[in-house]
């Protein structure tokens, strides 16, 4: 019963006026990012995340989540109707909703991509209120060996989803740990690699080095080449159902709710992982897998349930154990930092009401996707039609004045510049950025475990392989990056990739 | 002699530089024990990591053989331009306040595209300028400077 006075109390945070207000505006703003191609939430949030300041921290992370699961259903609308993946979780809603889309039953797999959303985005509410106690209590008896394990398993599943090089995807976590080290050492209190610049005995600021490597580096790499868009002009018809399309697409949401909730929970995992696993799911196990790809509504409905079952979920290792999952967790990780809350097991017993609040306020922001999505098409539509020439400077406006209300300096401006050139050269280089970011926000908090467990077993590193708990997450960590570096998964790695 | 891959012989350079770079200056804090850590530890350890990942991504795509892969591509213009208007933003927007800079960062900007129309610039200058004041400065009520600083005037 206490999970019910819980959530009562999530309800009452979530359904005040205020932040009702920014749980609508994060969905809507996220449905809109997802709609634009180009520009994904981990852009998004990373662009936002200054503007939040002025807020209390509830009614910002609101709004945070809001953006990611809004883009989750913003993302289908461009897939289906454009062929364009409006951003990475919909890459596979591609191939079927948009067959769909050319028969003339593009209004139909909207309406599953919105329904089976919903359903999923109910049930991995659920389960994230269910897991969080119990694994926020297991967290508590952590200490630093089990947690340095931890996060180093959770490091090396983002190198599970980066694609390209496994050599490359390892150095841009190492890369990442080591800015983390710039600013003033908490234990010492020495200045490391702070080249005497004041401004960076703070540290270098998250938001400069995410809008960088995420914002501007993105403009300056889309300016390179020229995109074309194909919008289906016929009109859209035929938003219900047929009673075949029902039965079919029914049992395929169950199967990637589940599977995205399970696959959320899992470092590395998260929304992209879940589709695409969603949609090899559907076409194995299909009588007919000829089919797909070809309008399929199974091939739509159990990656949208997926993707967005599985951006729900993605909050539990990080609101309980204080580990982000994928990178756009690591930005709402950030986030929470910078508003003074240490994301980890004490969030639910420290700030219950931000913690319920924000599960109760996911519950409440799928409900208003679902009513609103599918009146507001017509209008996310038009918005695709927005030439990116006059998009771009509008969001490079943004990102310039959230800079410079993080600390009220322009310092932080042209440390982003150069944090965007630096993204540049990675993007040249094929080196994907996140790995980096959450080398990033974990560097700080490894060093401090690494430091504390040895100096508790005074300097011996058997306190790693001597506790259980240490031992199977550094047992787990090697099994999957051998799992990675093995030939045959590699190829069928980047045959993942390719598809 | 061809060079494999140069993508990974750039990125293991990068590496290499980077964590040598981050031990030359972790050697210059103290590194401490095992036991006690000093300031320079644990950046010691992860530059050693990243030289020790460079030096490998170097030799492994300098082994010439069939090249795999590209020099990769610079477009130079959109690079400089946008990396400008950030920086040229971060210089104005103090002593010549918010409305100024604004417009200038979106003119400079959209230099930057496949096709620059003066009079559509100048409109999404003017929009954007008004959407920025409404929301940061009215609703969100950031302390920004408006207009040109008085201050300039005084030494």
């Amino acid at each position: 019963m206490e999970l019910l006075s819980n959530l009562a109390l999530g309800f009452e945070t979530a359904v005040s006026p205020m932040n009702l207000l920014y749980c609508l505006a994060g969905a809507l703003i996220g449905t809109l990012i997802g709609v634009l191609p180009g520009i994904g939430p981990v852009q998004t949030i990373a662009i936002l995340l200054p503007t939040t300041f002025a807020l209390p921290p509830v009614s910002a992370l609101i709004m945070l989540a809001g953006i990611y699961y809004g883009a989750q259903y913003g993302g289908s609308t461009t897939s289906i109707l454009v062929n364009v993946p409006g951003e990475a979780s919909s890459v596979v809603t591609c191939l079927d909703g948009h067959q769909m889309a050319r028969r003339g039953r593009g209004g139909a797999a909207l309406t599953i991509a919105a329904l089976g959303s919903f359903f999923a985005g109910c049930f991995a509410t659920v389960v994230l209120a269910l897991l969080a106690v119990p694994l926020a209590e297991l967290a508590f008896r952590f200490g630093p060996a089990e947690y340095f394990s931890l996060m180093l398993f959770g490091l090396v599943g983002s190198v599970v989803l980066a694609s390209g090089s496994l050599l490359k995807a390892v150095g841009m976590i190492l890369l990442g740990l080591l800015l983390g080290m710039i600013g003033t050492d908490v234990t010492s209190g020495a200045h490391r690699f702070t080249f005497g610049v004041p401004e960076l005995a703070d540290g270098l600021g998250f938001v400069s080095l995410a809008m960088g490597l995420f914002g501007i580096c993105d403009i300056i790499s889309s300016l390179e080449r020229r995109e074309k868009r194909d919008i289906l002009r016929s009109k859209l018809a035929g938003f219900w159902l047929s009673r075949k399309e029902l039965k079919d697409s029914a049992p395929a949401v169950l199967r990637g709710t589940l599977l995205g909730s399970l696959l959320g929970i899992l470092p590395g995992g998260g929304a992209i992982l879940s589709s695409f696993t969603a949609y090899m799911v559907e076409k194995k196990s299909s009588r007919e897998p000829e089919t797909f790809g070809k309008g399929n509504i199974r091939g739509v409905a159990g990656p949208e349930s997926a993707n967005n079952a599985a951006a729900q979920t993605s909050f539990v290792p990080l609101l309980t154990l204080g580990i982000p999952p994928n990178v756009v967790l690591a930005m709402m990780a950030g986030a929470m930092m910078i508003h003074g809350i240490q994301p980890g097991p004490r969030v639910i017993s420290n700030n219950p009401a931000l913690f319920w609040g924000l599960i109760a306020s996911m519950w409440v922001g799928n409900l208003m996707l679902v009513l609103l999505n599918l009146p507001l098409i017509g209008i996310w539509v038009r918005l695709l039609s927005v030439p990116y020439r006059l998009l771009y400077p509008a969001i490079l406006v943004f990102c310039c004045i959230g800079l410079y209300s993080v600390n009220n300096n322009t310092f932080d401006i042209a440390l982003t510049a150069l944090c965007g050139l630096f993204g540049y050269v990675l993007h040249k280089l094929d080196c994907e950025p996140a790995p980096l970011i959450l080398g990033f926000v974990l560097g700080p908090m490894m060093e401090e475990n690494l430091r504390r467990g040895m100096l508790l077993s005074r300097g011996d590193p058997s306190i790693f392989f001597t506790r259980p708990l240490a031992l199977l997450f550094l047992v787990l960590s090697a099994a999957l990056l051998v799992a990675v570096a093995l030939p045959g998964i590699r190829q069928s790695r980047r045959r993942a990739f390719k598809e | 002699m061809r060079i494999g891959r140069p993508q990974d012989v750039l990125t293991g350079v990068l590496f290499l530089a980077f964590g040598l770079t981050a031990m030359g200056l972790a050697l210059g804090l103290r590194i401490g024990t095992a036991a006690r850590m000093g300031p320079g530890y644990f950046p010691f350890a992860l530059g050693l990591l990243l030289s020790a990942l460079g030096a490998l991504l170097v030799v492994k795509g300098l082994r010439s053989g069939p090249p795999r892969g590209e020099w990769p591509a610079l477009k130079v213009r959109p690079l400089l331009i946008i990396l400008c208007s950030v920086l040229l933003f971060s210089r104005l927007l103090i002593p010549l306040g918010l409305l100024l800079s604004t417009a200038v960062l979106v003119v400079v900007a959209s230099l930057a595209g496949h096709e620059f129309r003066l009079r559509e610039t100048l409109i999404n200058a003017a929009a954007l300028v008004a959407i920025v004041v409404v929301l940061f400065v009215y609703l969100l009520e950031f302390p920004i400077p408006l207009g040109p600083s008085l201050r300039l005037a005084s030494p």
